[in-house]
């Protein structure tokens, strides 16, 4: 379900441009009687300035069949012209020797539509993304500094973590690195690694690339499980969030918010790796196993008997999508959600190690100092504190 | 340090042995592609 909720913002956003390319085409309702019924200039020009235009009057115009007209042989009276636009529109009653639906789709426009998405916004918004979010660390690091210790160090250990907590995190956030990375060189090895080391170091990269992001994804997937169940019941919101929140979390001024295991700012990281990257994985799968795993249809018509899409003005969404689509919309979902999760996790990375004194030895040897912990995770310290005690 | 390295080790481990089960099971991209009397190599 997590999966189809963020699809469904991506299908919104996927539904206003759909509509507003609808509204686009209501300004020019074409008459083609001068034609013949045939597509005008007017077409033509639309559709090369990327406007959603009806084409039905081309789609459904498809000849006679042998059956409809015998006289006339196995194509009755369809033309060449008939033949290549029932192709182009997937309509031909066409086979191939290759697996199920793939093969007889010889014509597939969607793929021009997603190449420039990725080449373009993908990458361009992307880019800007993480860059800018390193550059607004920076400037945090600049303006804060480093999150120091009010108090001394006691000299005393509480231990945060367990070495099969750590081993989950460390085999989550190495494969996460690791396919963002991969990732990122795969999107942008065209735009930059080609001017510099060539076509033949890009090419030989990019094959390594492949192979580790597509295999190393299986640890990935497996860590996410893993946190997700050590760590899930300490991430569920209470009332101490909306305290540590209230208070910026200490991380603008000198408060430190009482907080449980995990203050309210890493509930967010948690939840924000959990949703997205289930959504990233389930992405990734569609897209490790070609056209066994079509995601995006049946969530479309999902959404679609809901009536979120038309709630939102944008008509409804595609529901017959090829194949190929299928795998287009799975590879733009995905690198926009990983993004969004790369974006996230440069801001944990920062608070972790250069941002926080002491925050690392939580993931690094499990142990923190007791004045560290009483600091920014008080009542866990008292609930630790607590159970240490034996009851009198 | 030692659950750090511990789990870089596994991503390693997994890594290889998810890439012999995947080839060994045709399920890459390319044997998706290929048919007996279409190959793609």
């Amino acid at each position: 379900m997590f999966t189809r909720f963020i699809a469904f913002i991506f299908a919104a956003l996927l539904a206003l441009q759909i509509g507003t390319g609808a509204q686009a085409q209501e300004a020019q309702i074409t008459d083609r009687s001068a034609t013949g019924g045939a597509q005008t200039l007017a077409d033509i020009l639309a559709r090369q300035e990327g406007l959603k235009i009806d084409d039905s009057f081309r789609s459904d115009n498809l000849g006679g069949t042998g059956g409809s007209v015998p006289a006339l042989g196995t194509r009755g009276s369809a033309s060449d012209p008939d033949l290549w636009r029932a192709i182009r529109y997937g309509k031909a009653d066409a086979g191939s020797q290759t697996n199920g639906s793939l093969g007889p789709v010889l014509i597939q426009d969607g793929g021009m539509a997603w190449y420039e998405f990725r080449a373009g916004p993908l990458s361009s918004y992307g880019g800007y993304l993480l860059l800018g979010t390193i550059a607004a660390l920076a400037l945090f690091y600049i303006l804060r500094g480093r999150i120091g210790l009010d108090a001394q160090p006691t000299g005393r250990t509480i231990t945060r973590f367990k070495a099969f907590e750590r081993f989950s995190h460390w085999l989550l956030a190495g494969s996460f690195i690791l396919l963002g990375i991969t990732g990122l060189a795969s999107l942008f090895g065209r735009k930059f690694i080609i001017p510099l080391m060539g076509h033949e170091a890009n090419s030989t990269l990019l094959i390594a690339t492949k192979f580790i992001h597509n295999n190393v994804s299986w640890a990935f997937m497996l860590a996410l499980v893993f946190v997700f169940f050590l760590w899930v019941w300490h991430n569920i919101p209470d009332r101490t969030d909306i305290t540590w929140f209230a208070q910026a979390g200490g991380i603008v001024g000198k408060k430190h918010p009482p907080a449980k295991k995990f203050n309210g700012g890493q509930k967010i990281i948690f939840w924000s790796v959990i949703v997205l990257g289930a959504s990233i994985s389930a992405s990734g799968l569609s897209l490790l196993f070609p056209f066994d795993m079509p995601l995006f249809a049946k969530s479309f018509a999902l959404f679609n008997d809901l009536g979120l899409p038309q709630m939102l003005g944008a008509g409804e969404l595609p529901v017959a999508l090829a194949p190929q689509e299928e795998m287009q919309l799975a590879q733009a979902w995905h690198a926009i959600v990983s993004f969004v999760l790369m974006a996230i996790i440069i801001a944990h990375i920062y608070i972790g190690s250069i941002g926080m004194e002491g925050a690392f030895d939580a993931m690094g040897s499990g142990e923190v100092d007791e004045a560290w912990a009483r600091q920014h995770h008080s009542i866990w310290v008292d609930e630790v504190k607590a159970k240490e005690t034996p009851a009198e | 340090m030692k659950a750090m390295f511990a789990g870089f080790a596994a991503i390693a481990v997994i890594c290889v042995a998810s890439w012999a089960a995947l080839t060994n099971m045709g399920l890459s991209t390319q044997s998706k592609y290929s048919a007996p009397s279409v190959r793609v190599d």
